[in-house]
């Protein structure tokens, strides 16, 4: 067995499946990175990448289109979000709990929607789902090619949201904006930026962006809905957002981490690794959490984190 | 004559309180007005409304002899309005620039236009002698720059009526004066300023006009000359005469023996920074030792390696002869070390807490106020009217939580519960911060009636007229460092350049920089 691990294309197998194991956890994290700096925490992204995951693929079964299948995913991530930001920006509500509360929601609600739409059936639908695409001439790079650039469109598509969120953040009014509100919303108000305006905006991004990772598990990385699909990555999500520093190169590090980790319990398990296959699921995310508490401890988080804003209290 | 600014009847209700009543006012343009007032006058309120964050009930707004309705800031600074809050409106970890422009359109559409509004920046700097680095982080900044980036931005945005809000509170005594040369120069060029505060010395040198607010009502207006006297201005702020003269109150006659020593006492701040870097000092039993300097150089860690908050790295700490570094807090408690910390709302109370509660928080285990395991409230209720009694607390009773009392009133809890079993210890830190006249009188009484019945008493005080006040020696602390020991009788400009140790405008590479402040 020691020998089928040390080979090169068990690396390269491995790596290129990291990868696409950390696509959604990228994706969420990068949304919520938007979300955090603007001050709000969403809890409830578990919640809401099911959602996205179950609408993604409700629009690809029933349109045949994946380009719809994505639009349907992201735009359940924007509702379910646009209830967080009301509970937590309008009505002030604790986050924790509304985030809780949220994530509880969209697992009933996704479970309840498939079943009512599908009923029970003994296989489950499928769809026809993003096939890999690999990039003409960098793709056949040995080894290189396997691992970085013979993936579907959304791995591309997410991987390049990290520059984007980058700029995003450093380079544009809007990113500012975000940063003064998470930072000093009292600041934002008083220099005329609608702090509930902006929360709402961030929030609502980060929600599109868990809605495009649901949708990725369901029409790229699978081709069918489970209730269970998203499991646990959601909370990973958070951690890494917390691990990144709310930056998004570091986000992307600490996705493929619980990627890697994940990959390599997978193919262990497909080796018949003589270790009880519950340990080896439970690998990725004892893995990541350690890594990630190990690494986040001096985190600086934004200093109205968690901070419901309003005008007139001092 | 023209005004920069006419307030006329403004009213402004929270719920049932009312933080202004009809209130009139009139700026000069190309004056430096001053808005005294005592804490809670309604002057922080009533410069809130002018800047558009409070909507007033009644009232209506002038500006150059036009009627305006404010409703937000951004309209206020449109109008030419700029605010500078007592607490800043800056983002640490974001640059000048950042800070500058996120209240500004940027010519580049969705793109931020971080080279040209540097260059702007700069030249705004330049011109006013402001000395600010725009692509500097705030955290990096001494908190007398921070504020010379309030004035910049306001002056950026086209602020032609600035008003400061506490503006001297948080200077040295030179900070102030570079402050004062940027007013004047903002006079000189027709830009009205409006100074808040409830600190008539530190602005009677520089303003053309000053208006009185007491209990949010306008009780008055003098153009300053000679005829306007201190006294009468005091008078028309607190509704009385005053006597802030502690000078008979007993000095020192002989130094006691040595109560508390330290010898190179070194520690760390909660991040890490070393924040002490070499204390020594000693104590005299009946003595006043003031510890002067501007916040955050190490006052806060010091009170706290006094008290077992925090741990001493390195060093010696002697109390009546004997070593009592790291140790458990009761520890000190049990021998008799009182402390009245800086942060009352936070490490002083429990806000939620009853007042009597709070009165027996530190000894709620001793003996004579338990019955078996259980708490004898019989007697705790009549230790906590005793002490509400003798210390004048305003409250509707007992049971009120302390919450709902004023800042005056709360820190009069602080003082019972600290000094009612007799300390032989006193750590006073910011006794009297945010409080008003009346309530400051009264705590730097008791703290000299403590002196005089022996206690050795460490003041740590940003407030230099306090110090100079109560104090029979005064230690300067900078950077973790005493610089200097000065005795009584010392002169403000001494002590301040002790505060900034010789090295003007340099900040302090400590630790107020880096400490956040979440609650």
């Amino acid at each position: 067995m020691i020998q089928q691990i040390f080979t090169t294309t068990f690396f390269a197998s491995v790596l290129g499946s990291a990868i696409r194991l950390a696509t959604p956890i990228l994706a969420t994290s990068l949304g919520e990175i938007y979300t955090q700096r603007s001050g709000v925490m969403n809890l409830g992204l578990e919640g809401t990448m099911l959602m996205g995951a179950l609408a993604g693929f409700l629009g690809c079964y029933f349109s045949g289109s994946l380009a719809l299948g994505v639009l349907c995913g992201m735009a359940a991530g924007v509702l379910m979000s646009t209830v967080m930001a009301f509970l937590s920006v309008t009505m002030k509500a604790n986050q924790v709990i509304a985030g809780t509360a949220l994530t509880i929601l969209g697992s009933g609600l996704a479970a309840f929607i498939y079943r009512s739409v599908f009923g029970l059936q003994k296989s489950p639908p499928q769809v026809e789902n993003f096939r890999a695409l690999p990039i003409p001439g960098l793709s056949k790079i040995p080894f290189f090619g396997d691992v970085l650039f013979n993936h579907n469109l959304l791995v591309y598509i997410i991987f390049a949201l990290v520059p984007i969120t980058w700029f995003v953040l450093e380079k544009t009014v809007l990113g500012l904006r975000i940063k003064m509100v998470g930072e000093h919303p009292r600041a934002a108000d008083s220099k005329g930026i609608s702090v509930a305006g902006v929360r709402y905006t961030a929030v609502m991004i980060g929600g599109a962006y868990a809605g495009l990772a649901g949708a990725y598990l369901t029409i790229a990385y699978m081709n069918s809905f489970t209730d269970n699909i998203v499991s646990g990555r959601g909370y990973i999500a958070l951690a890494v957002v917390i691990f990144s520093h709310w930056k998004p190169s570091l986000a992307m590090w600490g996705s493929l981490l619980f990627g890697f980790a994940n990959a390599l319990q997978i193919r262990l398990q497909a080796l018949g690794a003589p270790i009880p296959n519950q340990f080896l699921l439970m690998l990725p995310y004892v893995i990541t959490i350690v890594v990630l508490v190990g690494v986040s401890k001096k985190a600086e988080f934004p200093s109205a984190y968690t901070q419901p804003y309003s005008r007139m209290e001092r | 004559m023209e005004y920069a600014v006419e307030l006329r009847g403004i009213t402004k209700r929270f719920g049932s309180n009312v933080a202004n009543k009809q209130v009139d006012l009139k700026i000069r343009s190309g004056s430096i007005h001053g808005l005294l007032g005592e804490n809670g006058a309604g002057k922080s309120t009533l410069m809130n409304v002018l800047y558009g964050l409070y909507k007033p009930e009644e009232g209506e707004i002038y500006l150059r002899g036009e009627r305006h309705v404010i409703d937000s800031p951004l309209k206020a600074m449109e109008l030419g309005i700029g605010m500078v809050h007592q607490h800043f409106m800056l983002a640490r970890p974001l640059t000048v620039a950042e800070n500058i422009m996120v209240g500004t359109k940027s010519k580049r559409g969705p793109l931020l236009d971080t080279r040209r509004v540097m260059r702007e920046i700069q030249e705004v700097s330049d011109r006013y002698h402001l000395d600010v680095d725009p692509a500097i982080k705030i955290e990096a900044l001494s908190v007398g720059q921070q504020q010379r980036v309030e004035i910049l931005s306001a002056i950026y945005q086209g602020a032609d009526i600035l008003i400061l809000d506490e503006p001297t509170a948080v200077l040295t005594p030179q900070e102030v004066q570079e402050l004062f040369v940027i007013l004047r120069k903002m006079r000189e060029d027709g830009k009205s300023v409006i100074l808040i505060t409830h600190k008539l010395d530190e602005i009677m040198e520089i303003v053309d006009e000053i208006s009185v607010l007491r209990d949010g009502e306008y009780v008055g207006s003098r153009v300053m000359g000679p005829d306007v006297t201190k006294d009468e201005l005091t008078q028309m702020m607190v509704g009385r005469e005053v006597l802030f003269d502690f000078s008979d109150a007993g000095t020192l006659t002989e130094p006691g023996k040595v109560k508390v020593a330290l010898r190179d006492v070194h520690a760390k701040n909660t991040c890490g920074v070393e924040a002490l870097r070499g204390i020594s000092l000693e104590l005299h039993e009946g003595e006043i030792l003031g510890l002067a300097g501007v916040d955050g150089n190490g006052q806060k860690e010091l009170a706290e390696v006094l008290t077992g908050l925090a741990k001493v790295s390195e060093g010696e700490m002697l109390y009546n002869e004997k070593p009592i570094q790291n140790r458990r807090p009761i520890d000190y408690i049990n021998d008799k070390i009182a402390h009245v910390p800086e942060d009352r709302q936070t490490t002083g109370i429990a806000m939620n807490f009853s007042i009597k509660n709070n009165l027996i928080i530190k000894n709620h285990g001793a003996k004579r106020f338990k019955k078996g395991p259980v708490i004898n409230y019989d007697v705790v209720n009549a230790y906590a009217e005793e002490l509400m009694e003798q210390y004048h607390v305003k409250a509707t009773g007992r049971n009120e939580i302390i919450k709902n009392l004023s800042g005056g009133n709360q820190q009069k809890i602080v003082l019972a519960r600290e000094l009612a079993d007799e300390p032989e210890f006193l750590i006073a830190s910011h006794p009297t911060r945010g409080l008003d006249i009346g309530a400051s009188e009264y705590v730097r009484g008791q703290i000299l009636a403590q002196r005089n019945k022996g206690v050795a008493v460490l003041l740590i005080s940003a407030d230099l007229e306090e110090i100079l006040q109560l104090s029979d020696r005064i230690a300067v602390i900078y950077d973790g460092r005493i610089t200097g020991i000065l005795p009584r009788g010392a002169s403000a400009e001494e002590i301040g350049y002790l505060m900034l140790d010789n090295q003007k405008k340099e900040a302090p590479h400590g630790n107020q920089e880096k400490e956040k402040s979440r609650v």
